[in-house]
């Protein structure tokens, strides 16, 4: 009986630790600080763009000529380090509804205000600030 | 100045006016068949390479085969599918009187084996009852789509169509936002189709079997990471009710096949 208290409180500690987001400011039309404190790794970044779990390569596509499954719901990547500072890319990625409410884009950083969302994924952001920032420093270097 | 434009934006208007925004007209209605290449279209075409007629084959066997404590066919009752069972699947989700609400075609195969032969409910996407149901749609198979006709439907038609429109899971997509808003463009390379449901049950490559459109539902929403809705929940069977008057009018093909 005890054992099991303790399991539920632990497991409850647990995903209320995973609950919570990194507090950010948004200025202007982006987040300039970093989510973790420190620059993120563009080879990372390039790898979480294409891994399918991360969903980006689903609707956009890129320079990734390695990758036959490519999207074209959304904007080629191609250029984006060009067309969008780091603040602006990271705002983008953590609630890109902030600049159009109906678009397809998901929050990548975001547990509420979301319905039925599944349970292994119920209270967690898509992305965690660290993959946030890997994916803000390599769409940084895409530039024509 | 009236243009030509005005004046075919007014006919639009007066000759359609049942259509809801953003929903897809008629005539630019268009089955997931036309969204698949040659090979698979060829796989559906020859009833010899497709694979769901193997279950439309074990369910004709089923229909004649006596069963339950009532000893009693599909056939002593309904007689010869091919005349009995024409244009039924087109149909469903249907209304039940008794119930007061629309069921499927697999919960009526399960509630005339409970009513009428004293069996027990075939479980869902079960080989037996995908069989039975692609039997009976079979005898569709040509047949426009008019499910969601019946007046008493309506409630439950508009209930479907929230669903359709509700954003959902952690990905935070409604149905709407692939299958009405972005149709021909490509998910991570695969096509998206405006999600007629016109060959259901059908064989999917990736199943390697037959499947109901349930468990497609289902698995768009296990894309969307959202928590699917139970196997002949109030939820599904109104989706599914929805997206069959969505088809309205497109020929039914059971039993079809994608990719």
């Amino acid at each position: 009986m005890i054992h099991i208290a303790v399991l539920i409180s632990a497991s409850l500690a647990c995903s209320a630790s995973a609950d919570e987001l990194v507090p950010y400011t948004i200025v202007g039309d982006g987040i300039a600080v970093s989510l973790t404190g420190s620059s993120g790794d563009a080879a990372r970044g390039r790898a979480l763009v294409l891994a399918r779990t991360t969903t980006c390569i689903l609707c956009h596509s890129g320079p990734f000529p390695e990758t036959r499954f490519q999207g074209d719901l959304a904007p080629d990547l191609a250029g984006a380090g060009n067309r969008w500072s780091a603040s602006q890319l990271r705002l983008r990625l953590v609630d890109a509804s902030r600049f159009n409410p109906d678009t397809i884009m998901p929050s990548y950083y975001r547990n509420d205000g979301l319905v039925r969302v599944g349970r292994n994924f119920a209270g967690k952001p898509i992305l965690s600030a660290a993959e946030i920032e890997d994916i803000v420093a390599f769409l940084a270097t895409l530039r024509d | 100045m009236i243009s030509w434009r005005a004046i075919a934006a007014a006919i639009l208007l007066v000759t359609a006016p049942a259509l809801l925004a953003g929903e897809i007209p008629s005539d630019a209605r268009r089955s997931g068949y036309a969204f698949m290449g040659p090979d698979t279209r060829a796989m559906q075409d020859d009833d010899t390479a497709n694979p769901g007629m193997l279950f439309v084959l074990d369910g004709e066997q089923l229909w004649k085969k006596k069963t339950g404590s009532a000893d009693r066919a599909c056939a002593d009752c309904h007689g010869d599918a091919r005349t009995s069972m024409k244009g039924v699947a087109a149909r469903y989700p249907a209304f039940d009187k008794d119930l007061g609400r629309p069921v499927t075609l697999d919960q009526r195969i399960n509630l005339c084996r409970d009513n009428h032969q004293q069996a027990t409910p075939l479980p869902y996407e079960s080989r037996d009852l995908l069989a039975l149901s692609a039997f009976v749609g079979h005898q569709s198979r040509s047949s426009p789509i008019t499910a969601g006709d019946d007046p008493q439907l309506k409630p439950f038609v508009d209930q479907g169509r929230g669903l359709f429109m509700q954003r959902e899971g952690q990905l935070n997509l409604a149905c709407t936002n692939c299958h009405d808003d972005n149709f021909d463009k490509r998910l991570a390379g695969a096509p998206i189709t405006q999600g007629q449901p016109t060959g259901y049950p059908l064989y999917r490559l990736e199943w390697q079997t037959l499947g109901s459109l349930e468990r497609r539902l289902r698995s768009c929403m296990s894309g969307v990471r959202a928590q699917a809705y139970d196997y002949g929940s109030p939820e599904l069977v109104a989706l599914e009710l929805y997206l069959m008057s969505r088809a309205r009018g497109l020929p039914m093909e059971t039993p079809a096949v994608r990719p």
